[in-house]
């Protein structure tokens, strides 16, 4: 069975190359949902499959360009992605990235700095989950109230709406964005995304996970264009990365293209399910990969605390995200089958008609 | 229009010109290892790839930046095509919240 495995040049060591696909597979489908790169998932995929952690970072950064490329394509010519929106957040995402990176160092020069971004990351974590929770119970709320009334709740109307309030604050210079259906200051755009480049840039994350959210509750966008809008986003600066740590050596890319032939598919799989699934379905879905991963940070962070459970919380961590992965990946490919399915049906009924 | 065209890409040059120097400045706290891929085991492509390495990082990260997109756009061109003969629409989607 030795054809299976593939030395890799950089790294020096012989990685299971379909364990790579299916990985590359996973998170291609997950991502091109969600709208993010998923660093927290493959990193700690690729570890277990023997890469040096090093490596790790650096090579799923640089897949993840390919990957949130085609997403981004894809979702395009479903008139997902904002554009002007996405070109405005960029600079606030490039600058507030800058200054908690800047941030994180200078915490790093006092010490204990691991712990603290942990904690804000849970934190944030239980915050983003609570906030989709609570929007969906609100939504229930208002569609049920509507039919008590007789009526029936607008289509694209949400639970929580932060951004109507946000909206209101006119500070010029003001901007249509079209395709997300929204008027409103620059300012707001630039601002969220620079808290949000902040938090990744303090994080040490990609952002995609923090953006999506802020999109739909700070911005208001409507879900799918969040989705397509931050892949936007997570393309740029992960061709950005991928740039940065090939350039520091700390990139396999043997095995990124070999995710990537996964991914790059996994990665339309995702996006075209999101034709299938509605809006909040969206939500909901990526409110339960949210508290996966707040589970997984909260085991890295135990063993501070009790040292004797260091290996245990680690394994346990790396099970659960990996059958997170799958789990999530299986449901959006079930769903997109299903929805090709239907729509593949109603054609040949409206062809035989 | 031209102008604001213009200030876009200006804009965009600037930022293009930056963001690397930002990307670096923003992994700087690293320690600064070496690491040295061992071509000897190597063979074809994979030594050529190894020795590329090794002798200039920057011609290893060009490569890079030009082969990720263009393999991500080739495998997910293919998976379109797969998924347009099998007859989804790829152009059309309804926009609902719930």
């Amino acid at each position: 069975m030795d054809w299976l495995y593939i030395l890799m040049p950089i790294a020096g060591v012989k990685i299971f190359w379909p364990g790579l696909i299916i990985l590359g597979i996973g998170v291609g489908v997950i991502g091109g949902f969600f709208g993010m790169g998923g660093a927290w998932m493959v990193t700690p995929g690729l570890n277990i499959l023997g890469f040096p952690m090093a490596f790790a970072i650096g090579t799923d950064i640089a897949h993840m360009a390919g990957k949130s490329l085609i997403s981004t394509m894809r979702h395009g010519k479903f008139g997902n992605v904002d554009y002007k929106l996405g070109f405005i957040m960029l600079f606030g995402t490039i600058a507030g990235f800058e200054v908690g990176a800047q941030m994180i160092m200078w915490l790093e020069k006092i010490g204990a700095v691991d712990k603290v971004v942990r904690w804000i990351y849970m934190g944030l974590l239980a915050l983003i989950a609570w906030m989709v929770f609570a929007d969906v119970a609100k939504r229930r709320a208002k569609e049920k109230a509507a039919l008590a009334a007789g009526g029936k709740v607008d289509k694209l109307a949400t639970g929580i709406e932060w951004h109507k309030t946000l909206h209101k604050i006119k500070i010029p210079p003001m901007v249509h964005l079209n395709v997300a259906g929204i008027y409103c200051s620059a300012w707001l755009p630039i601002i969220v995304s620079f808290f949000t480049g902040w938090l990744a840039g303090i994080l040490g994350i990609g952002g995609g996970l923090i953006r999506m959210p802020s999109l739909i509750y700070l911005v208001g966008c409507p879900t799918h264009v969040a989705v397509g809008t931050d892949l936007f986003e997570v393309m740029i600066s992960g061709l950005y990365g991928a740039g940065s740590y090939t350039y520091k050596g700390r990139v396999e890319l043997v095995a990124a293209i070999i995710m990537l032939v996964g991914a790059a598919m996994g990665a339309q799989v995702g996006a075209v399910a999101t034709k299938y699934i509605k809006g909040y379905g969206i939500r909901v879905a990526f409110g339960l990969a949210v508290i996966g991963c707040f589970i997984s940070v909260f085991l890295k962070l135990l063993p501070n605390y009790v040292p004797s459970l260091n290996k245990i919380c680690d394994v346990i961590a790396t099970y659960m995200i990996l059958g997170l992965v799958s789990a999530l990946a299986i449901y959006i490919t079930v769903k997109m089958v299903q929805g090709a399915k239907a729509e593949l049906a109603m054609k040949k009924a409206k062809a035989a008609s | 229009m031209f102008g604001k065209a213009k200030a876009l890409l200006a804009g965009l040059t600037t930022l293009v010109l930056l963001a690397p120097s930002l990307a670096l400045a923003a992994g700087g706290g690293g320690a600064p290892i070496v690491i040295v891929a061992d071509s000897r085991k190597l063979t074809g492509v994979m030594a050529w790839w190894a020795n590329l390495y090794n002798e200039s990082h920057l011609y290893f990260t060009i490569m890079t930046i030009i082969l990720i997109p263009l393999i991500g756009v080739i495998f997910g061109v293919l998976a379109d095509v797969v998924m347009h003969f099998i007859g989804i629409d790829l152009k059309s989607r309804e926009l609902a919240e719930h």
